[in-house]
Parts: structure tokens; sequence; C-alpha cells
């Protein structure tokens, strides 16, 4: 019997070494462990031993059956890893192939460009305010202490409509002038929008944005202005900017100012700006008396042609899509 | 306008370089930069007198002139210029010169003369762009000597961009002015002494309108000698300043105004007719002007009249009829003060420039007429002799432009600086403000005239500011009284539609607001649109109706440099006629051209179409109780077959639609492109979400393919089967439609997943069955439909 044993392992563990596939391992299980396998036949001999014999032969048998087990289990986790790697290996891509679909868009630059001017001044308390664009000539001049004679006029020539009294807004200024007419101050709004002006050449285009900016409360002076805008241009520009403030002349503020800023060695002219006129006030009904306000305007486009390095304006209305692409 | 700055320095001089002097007129509000007069001056040109001039032995067309250049010797020097003759001075570049542009000058032999050099005209010189013949110059003028000493070459130009309140400005006595008070000097204007009135003759002066003319000066000045000749400094001032010497008493007045900022008109005193009438145009009235233009005149514009009709267009432009000429030798001298606004309007009415409508538009000091006549009036006895007569005065100069009170409180307010009380005077002292107290923080100011512009106390605030220097006003940090302003959650913004197009592939652009009408019309061919009355282009003459006049154009443009496929967007304002008014309403279109993926290795090729910015275009749409509907429906520039409206509700909202082939072949699109456009305050409007409790219940889904005909509407078949099944239906999605064999022609099979769901129990399979069983037989009666499979 003891020769039977040994003998039977050894041919078993050698038959379970030479197996190769899944399905093999489990016809073997059944062979030898299963109901009616060649091990558990010996233990149905158990009953017809000799009582002393049977301790230690049950002891031997159930030696072995554990060793095929393990042997079984140990074969078939071995199976199963190397089918995992053929079958990882037969499964491996080209990470490197570009992936399927839509590719992504992208904005407009001037819309960048409002948009991060529009986010700065929210974040300082403006809203945005928006207005029509075709206008009457009380709301874009005369509200805005600029008089049918006015020579500031001749400064931008303005599209009229064919048979009517209605023309191009010239700037966002009478976004301004509808809110202060609506609205009690305080008042703190930024109009972005399209403008016209009869005028086209590297640096002109006959429509271009603005974003013009209104401050009306309690003593607001100079001194604000120049601390806001400041503000707007050192987080526009991502830097410490260096602003000059000069005395200008815009009909509708007083005292008014230009802003230039520092870029390389030069003194560049960014924006316009100033106290508003008290006319302009008593043209909305607001006391000049007992609220005073400040007003600056600014070219989007001028904004974005140095930010973004670009010299001509015309690009911007060209959409040529290798040149918007750019600024995804 | 530009100044020479030496001139400017006979009238004040500060210690300081012209640069430095621009940028300080630059932090003051003026505009000004330096430049030099020349930036390659001639080097070895002299002055040369003419001492003979014979005809060149061979050349026909040549002179030889002997030439007198200071030295002991004569030189010979051979000319081509027509005006070359003996006894004149002119300009001689000697051997060794070298002229702008780098030509360089040497001994010549021409046709067999030796040539010691050669005689320069004014553009051979760099003094003017082109010129005839040699430049002749004083006849006192010292030969051998250097010609940019005896021009004055030596020289800088500010160059003045004024704002238009600033015309006080407009001339080296003004620019003086404000200088003196920027560094806080004192004058030295040159001496005027007064003229010589030795004649008596007078012309009478009649001034109807007194607000077009509050101040007129005249004056006759008889016997002037026609022969006389401007001089050379005077022509160079001119020149400097971009005016060409014409005849003495034109180059006087010019001079004059340049030098105190009053322009003057001379006419020929013979060719006028009784008085003098400054009024009104009557209708029908014409005037031929010095530029030749007739002048159609209108009852707005103001005249210079005399007994035989208009003169001149007062302040913008004289007649051809009473101009002085050549033989004039008696003149009748205006200078007059004129309403800026007549001035501005007469200019623009009839598009006139001159140098006078300028100045007069932006308002002549109304204190200068007398001064500025009397300054004219000697130059021209030095110059040209002549009896002056006494002058014809109409109307009075003021003492101030105006007098202002003005409150310490309102500097520190609206400058938000405080400046001390005991500076305010002193500041506007350098400007001529006279300031009396009224008590310790007010005065009275009293403004010279010709500061017109400062009219409001605003206005002397920022005098005050900038004489103190904006610059030393600090940013002060803000205690901002903000306003709260309404954040409404259910209102779209434009950023998250301009986003998630962009997420989608889409390139956003920009285009102009006007369009071509030709385009428009095709493409909208219904709908009026407003014209310009002055656009740039004819292609840029009507505003836009539609956004896709734009999208297309940005996609020809694309097109024609190679670009395959393109999906854009744009939102902005469209315009119609609205009665007498306009309307505008605010879109979102976009175009999707090309294929309906970038080109890639995963995925079949195939041309976008409908359905694909269909899908596009439903992602924009909001949540909404009111649901948005596809309806098929013709536009005149969509396929009709492929095209929808888009309603919200019952609303109206929009199109989409893949472009009319015949317009996809007219405007040589290759293939149609697919267009849709938004009313973009219709999308905006979301609702805000009240979400349900999720149902624990599990679902069940039951597939169905319908077989009906081709024109019954997907949509009509989904509403025909929520009606039937009722609220146990909880979703539906079509996942294949057929067309083809086991079909009756002309019909198609839809095949749609149904999930079925109840909040509060299990559903049975005869529960579905029997929805299944309604839905099958509304569909049958409502639109002939049959079951294929369930």
């Amino acid at each position: 019997m003891n020769v039977d044993l040994d003998q039977l392992r050894d041919e078993a563990l050698a038959q379970i070494a030479a197996v190769a596939e899944a399905s093999a391992i489990e016809q073997l299980r059944v062979d030898l462990l299963g109901k009616k396998g060649r091990v558990t036949e010996l233990l149905k001999q158990l009953g017809a031993m000799p009582a002393d014999q049977r301790k230690a032969f049950g002891e031997r048998v159930n030696r072995v059956k554990e060793s095929l087990a393990q042997a079984l289990e140990s074969r078939a986790s071995a199976i199963n890893d190397a089918e995992l790697d053929r079958r990882l290996k037969a499964e491996t891509l080209d990470v490197t192939l570009p992936g399927r679909g839509e590719g992504v868009g992208g904005l407009h630059p001037v819309t960048r460009t409002l948009r991060r001017i529009e986010s700065i001044f929210n974040s300082m308390g403006f809203e945005t305010v928006e207005g029509p664009e075709i206008e009457d000539d009380w709301h874009n001049f005369q509200a805005l202490n600029i008089p049918e004679s006015h020579p500031a006029r001749a400064m931008q020539d303005t599209f009229y409509l064919l048979n009517a009294a209605r023309l191009l807004r010239t700037h966002t200024s009478p976004v301004q002038i509808r809110t202060m007419q609506a609205r009690k101050p305080p008042i703190r709004i930024i109009c972005p929008g399209r403008v016209y002006r009869v005028d086209f050449d590297r640096t002109h285009s006959p429509m271009f944005h603005q974003v013009e900016g209104l401050y009306v409360a309690e003593n607001v002076g100079l001194a604000d202005l120049k601390h806001d805008l400041q503000k707007f241009l050192s987080l526009f520009f991502e830097r410490d900017a260096e602003a000059m403030f000069r005395p200008s002349y815009f009909p509708f503020v007083e005292p008014g100012a230009d802003v230039h800023m520092k870029w390389g060695d030069r003194w560049l002219e960014l924006l316009g700006c100033g106290v508003i006129h008290p006319n302009v006030l008593n043209a909305v009904g607001i006391d000049p008396e007992r609220y005073s306000g400040y007003a600056f305007g600014m070219g989007a486009e001028r904004l974005a042609m140095l930010r973004y390095g670009v010299d001509d304006l015309r690009l911007f209305f060209n959409n040529d899509l290798r040149f918007l692409e750019q600024f995804r | 306008m530009k100044l020479s700055e030496s001139w400017l320095r006979e009238w004040v001089h500060p210690s300081a370089s012209a640069a430095e002097i621009a940028h300080k007129l630059n932090l003051a509000g003026l505009e000004a930069e330096a430049e030099p007069l020349a930036s390659d001056p001639p080097k070895g040109v002299v002055v040369a007198k003419i001492i003979s001039a014979v005809p060149h032995p061979q050349a026909e067309r040549l002179r030889v002139c002997e030439v007198n250049v200071g030295a002991a010797q004569t030189l010979s020097i051979v000319c081509g210029a027509a005006n070359a003759r003996a006894g004149i001075l002119v300009p001689a570049a000697l051997p060794g010169a070298r002229l702008p542009g780098g030509k360089e000058i040497g001994h010549a032999n021409l046709r067999g003369v030796d040539s010691a050099g050669m005689l320069c005209s004014a553009s051979e010189l760099g003094l003017a762009e082109k010129s005839d013949g040699l430049l002749e110059l004083d006849l006192d003028a010292k030969p051998g000597m250097p010609i940019e000493q005896h021009l004055g070459l030596d020289d800088q130009l500010l160059n003045l961009e004024l704002t238009p309140n600033r015309g006080d400005c407009l001339s080296i006595a003004g620019l003086a002015r404000e200088l003196a008070a920027i560094y806080d000097l004192q004058q030295t204007a040159p001496v005027m002494r007064p003229a010589v009135v030795s004649g008596y003759e007078q012309v009478d002066v009649l001034v109807d309108d007194s607000a077009g003319c509050p101040h007129y000066c005249g004056r006759v000045i008889t016997k002037i000698n026609p022969k006389a000749r401007t001089p050379d400094w005077m022509r160079e001032r001119l020149r400097r300043s971009g005016i060409r010497a014409i005849h003495p008493v034109v180059d006087i007045t010019n001079y004059v105004m340049l030098e105190l900022g009053q322009p003057l008109h001379a006419f020929d005193r013979a060719s006028l007719r009784g008085a003098i009438h400054v009024r009104r145009a009557k209708a029908g009235e014409k005037l031929t002007l010095l530029n030749e233009q007739i002048a159609e005149l209108t009852p707005q514009d103001l005249l210079i009249a005399d007994a035989s009709g208009p003169l001149v267009l007062a302040g913008v432009m004289g007649g051809t009829s009473s101009g002085v000429t050549p033989a004039t030798t008696s003149i009748f001298l205006e200078s007059a003060c004129f309403d800026p606004a007549t001035i501005a309007g007469a200019g623009r009415r009839h598009k006139l420039l001159s140098d006078s409508r300028y100045r007069n538009e932006r308002g002549v000091d109304p204190g200068l007429q007398r001064k500025a006549l009397d300054r004219a009036t000697t130059l021209i006895e030095d110059l040209c002799g002549g009896d002056a007569g006494p002058i014809t005065e109409v109307g009075r100069a003021p003492t101030y432009a105006a007098t202002i009170r003005l409150r310490l409180s309102q500097v520190a307010r609206l400058l938000g600086h405080e400046i001390a009380a005991r500076e305010i005077p002193k500041l506007l002292s350098r400007l001529r403000i006279e300031t009396q107290s009224e008590s310790a923080d007010t005065w009275l100011a009293r403004i010279p005239t010709y500061r017109y512009d400062l009219r409001i106390e605003a206005d002397l605030v920022e005098e005050i500011g900038r004489l103190y220097g904006y610059e030393r006003i600090p940013a002060r940090a803000y205690a901002a009284q903000l306003p709260l302003n309404p954040v409404r959650e259910t209102q779209r913004s434009a950023n998250a539609a301009k986003d998630a197009l962009a997420a989608r592939g889409y390139q956003e652009v920009v285009t102009y607001s006007f369009v071509d009408p030709r385009l428009q019309s095709q493409l909208d061919p219904e709908q009026p649109g407003l014209m310009l009355d002055n656009p740039i282009a004819e292609t840029m003459a009507v505003m836009r109706t539609s956004l896709w006049s734009g999208l297309i154009s940005t996609w020809q443009y694309n097109r024609q440099r190679q670009v395959p496929r393109a999906k854009l967007f744009e939102l902005g304002a469209c315009f119609a006629p609205d009665g007498a008014g306009s309307r505008e309403s605010v879109r979102l279109g976009g175009l999707v051209a090309g294929s309906a993926l970038p080109e890639q290795w995963g995925e079949k090729s195939r041309a976008a179409d409908f359905y694909d910015a269909k899908a596009d275009v439903a992602a924009l749409l909001p949540p909404s109780s009111e649901p948005f509907v596809f309806a098929a429906a013709t536009h005149p520039a969509l396929h009709p077959g492929q095209s929808a409206r888009i309603l919200r509700g019952e609303t109206p909202i929009g199109w989409l639609g893949a472009l009319h082939p015949r317009l996809t072949q007219t405007l040589d699109l290759g293939s149609a492109p697919l267009l849709f456009e938004l009313d973009w305050a219709s999308l905006r409007e979301a609702r805000l979400p009240s979400p349900e409790p999720i149902a624990e219940q599990p679902s069940s889904r039951r597939d169905l393919a319908l077989a009906v005909a081709e024109d019954v509407s997907v949509d009509r078949v989904l509403a025909a089967i929520r009606e039937a099944a009722g609220p146990l239906l909880r979703s539906v999605s079509v996942f294949d439609v057929y067309r083809g064999a086991g079909l009756t022609p002309g019909h198609k099979s839809v095949a749609m997943g149904l999930i079925f769901q109840d909040r509060s129990r299990t559903l049975s399979l005869d529960d579905i069955d029997a929805a299944v069983g309604e839905i099958a037989a509304n569909v049958s009666t409502k639109l002939g439909a049959s079951v294929r499979s369930r």
C-alpha cells in the first residue's frame, strides 16, 4: 500500500506539472480529488482496514491529498498568470495615436480681452451694463456735453443711418447716460461693446470694442480715478504698471486726463478719463453739488494688441483661422 | 501744427531743450513732440550772388554763371535753371558740399565748360518737396555766408496736436503764454510798435449778426508796393509751419496768424463795392471760393459781403473775386472774431479745411483783433510800404472771458486731494487769472479773454490740477460706496454659451456689423436693412439683419486659404428698421462646413449634416418649462427639406438648416454649410432646478420598432407613444431608423428603447405588456403605424 500511495502521488505531481491549460487542470482535479477520484477512492478503502492501520493510513492519504491540492492550485494560478500575460500583450495599444472625436474650438482674442477687463472690474465692484449700438444724437453727443457745433465732433467722424436721425454709437458712453437716467447713485458700472467710427488703417478700424467705466457717488475725485485705473492696469498686465496721468480734454469730463503707461522705454497712451462734467450730471438729473463721479474709456483691441504683441488691428476682423486659432 | 523753436524762444526762454519743453507741455495736457527741422541738413552750401549769366557755348539750355561767394575770386558754375540770371542771390553748393540724400558735389566739366559746384533749388536743399528753378534769396543776403546760417536752419520744430479746447495755444504768443505759466517764467515778447496811420481812407462796415461776429476790425492800406518780396526769415518761419510764401500781403497775414493766433483776411480794395456787410447768406446765393469750389450757400452761413454780393465765407475761406493779386496796390485788411459754432457748421457743411477754419472753429481771442490788425499793418508798412488808414471797428473787445466763483472745497472734492488755500491764487496768477478773495476759501476768478474755454468752476479745478501736476495727486485707495448688483441665477451668461460652443469645437469670430447689401439680400431677401449714409465701402453699407452674411464671408475667406473645414460662431447684435427707428436683437449664430469631425484615423470621414449641427444647437438650449421645438419650415436661404424653425413653446426663436443649394453654388462654397441662428434673449432664461426624489423601484426596458410612412415625423411618433403610455413611460430613445428591404415602399422603421418605471411599485410584465399594447393601438390609429417587433 505504501508503495502504491507514493507512486500515485509522484505520478499525479508529474501529471500536474505537465498540464498547460486551465481546463486540463480542472479535469485532473476531478480525476484525483473528485468524488470518484483516485485519491478519494483510497480513502474509501479506510473502512475495510484494520483499526490499528486505519489512522496512520488515513493521515498519509490526507497528506498526499493536501499536497496534490496545493500543486493543482499553484499550477492553476501559474497557468492563469501566463494566460493573462498573453492577453495583456495582445491587447497592447499604440498610446501615441490621437484620441477620437471633435477637437476644441476657441474664443476670439477680443472676447478674451473683454472678459479679462470685465472680470477685473467686476472684482472691483463694477457691474457690467450693455446698451443699443444704434443711438440718437442726444445720447451719443448732447447729453455728453458735445453740442452739435462742438469741434469735438470733428475728432470722431460718425456713421449716420440713411434717411434717419440715428447714428452708430461712437463710444459706449450712451450706456452710461441711460444708466444714470435710470438709477440713483452710487452707480459703479462698466459698459463694454462695439463702437463705430469712420476710420480704416493699421491702427484704426471702422468697428472696434470699448470698455467705458463710470463711478458716481459722494466725493469722488481724480485721486480715486488714479487709484482704480492704476490698479486695473497692474492687474491686466500682471505687473506693477507705471502709469502717468496727463491733463487732456474730453467734453464730458473736467478735469480730464489721458493715461499713459510705460512700455519698454516709451510712454503709450492707453485710455482717456476724467471727473464727470457737471453738465453731464445735470443732463441726467443727478445733482452735481451732491454727487460727483469719474468716467473712463479704453479700446479693447488696443489692450489686446499690446498684450499679445499684435501690430495690425485689422487682423482681429479678418477672422483668418490661422490667426484666431493661436488664441486657444 | 508745427512751430519753430527759435521763434518761440524770442517770446519765452525756458532753460530746457526742445525735447524737455515738449515733455513739459505733454504733462500739462498739450500733446507736443520736438523734431529736428532737417534730419539731413546740407553741408558746404553758401550764399552766392550771380554776377553774370551767359549761354553755354555747346548747350542751349545751360548757362554759365559767374558767381560771387564772398571770396576774392568769382567762381564759374554751369546751371540749367530757367531763372538763373545776373543780380539774384542763390545757394551754391561748392566742391566738397554734401546735399540732403547724400549727393556729393565736386568740380565738373559740363560739355566742355568747367563748373565749380552747383547752384541749388529749394528741393535740392531739402527745403521743399518740389520746386521750380533756383531758390532766390534776399537781395541783401551776404555772399559766402553758409546757407544754414542765412536761413537759420539750426532749429527744431514743436509739433503740437492740441485738443479742441485749447485754440488759445495755436500761436507763438499763445504757446509762449502757456510755457511761461508752466515754467513760472516772465515772458520776453518782442515789442510791437503801433502802426503809423498816414492814410485817411475808410470802408464802412455793417454787422447784421453780432452773435455770429461779435467783434470786427478793418482798415484800408493804400499805395502798397506790388513788387515787394517777402524776406527769407519770414518765408522760413512760414515754411516751418507748413505754409508756402505766395504774396507778401498774404504771407504777412499768415505770419500774424502764426504769431498771434488771429486769422486775417486781405481784400483787394479795388474789387470792393460799397460797404463791407457781415450777414447771413440768403437762400440761393453762391460763392466761388479760392479752391475753385462753388459753394451753394445756406441761411446758416455767415458771409462777408459787399454791394455786389458774397465775398468770403466768413472765417473759413475767401472768394476768388476779392482776393489780393500780384497787381494789388491797395487792400482792405480784416481782423475779426466769429462765433465758433457758426464757423464749424459752415466748414462741415461745405467740407472745407483751412487754417482759418481750424482756428476760428476752436475760437479766437475776442480781445485780439485790434492788436493783430496793427501788427499786420506794421509789417506791411515795413516790408511793402503803404499808407494805413484809421481802423473801423464794430463791436468791442470784452475785458474778461468770464468771472467764476471758486470754492476751495470743490478743488479738494474733484481732485480728491487738498491743496493749500494760499496756493490757489498763486497757481491761477501764473495763468494770468486774477483772483479776488470773497472769504478765506472762496474766490472770484477773472478769466482773460483768450481762455474762453474756462467757463465753470470745474474748469478752474482742472487748471489748478494741471499746474499743480496730476502726478503730485496721490492715488486714493477707495472706500467705495458700492451698489449691490443683482445676480440672476436663471439668466445664462454669454460667456457660458461661448464656452459651450468652443468646447464643441467651434471657433468664435467677430465680424463687422455692416455688411454687403448684395449678400444680405440673397440671404435675407424679405427683411429690409438699415442703410448707412456714409459707409466706408460699398460692401460695408448695410447694417446686418442676420449673422449669416458675416459667417459665410468668413468661411469663404478661409476656404480660399485652404481651410478644409470650419465650425464658426458669433454672438452679436442684428439690426432692422422699426417704424422710423430701429430694432436691435442680439443673436447667436453658427456655421458648420466640411467634415463632421477633424480628419482622424479612428472614425470614418463623413460630411457634417443637419443632425450634427442640431446636436450643437440642442446643447445651447437651457432647461425650460416650455419645450423647445424644431419644426420643419422654409427659409429663403435654406434648403427647403433641411431647415427647421426653432421655437420655445409657441415663440419662434431661430433657425437651423443647410444653406440652399442655389446659394451654395452662387457663393462658390463647394458643399452647403449648415447654419443656425438663435435669438440670444430667448436663450438666456433658464428655469431654476427643482429636482424630484429619485425613484428606487427598478425600471424595465422594452424595445419597439414601428413602421410608419416617411412623412410622419419622429416627433409625432414620440408624441403618440407618450400620450398612450401615460406616466409609466419614463423615457424613450430612438436608436435606429431603417429604410429598405422588408418595408412597404415609402415607409421607414423607427426603433426605440422605452424605459418604464413607477414610483410606488415594481412593474410586472403584465403592466408593461398592457402599456405597449396601448401604445401600439394609439400609433396605429393616429399615424397608421404598425409594430414590426416588440
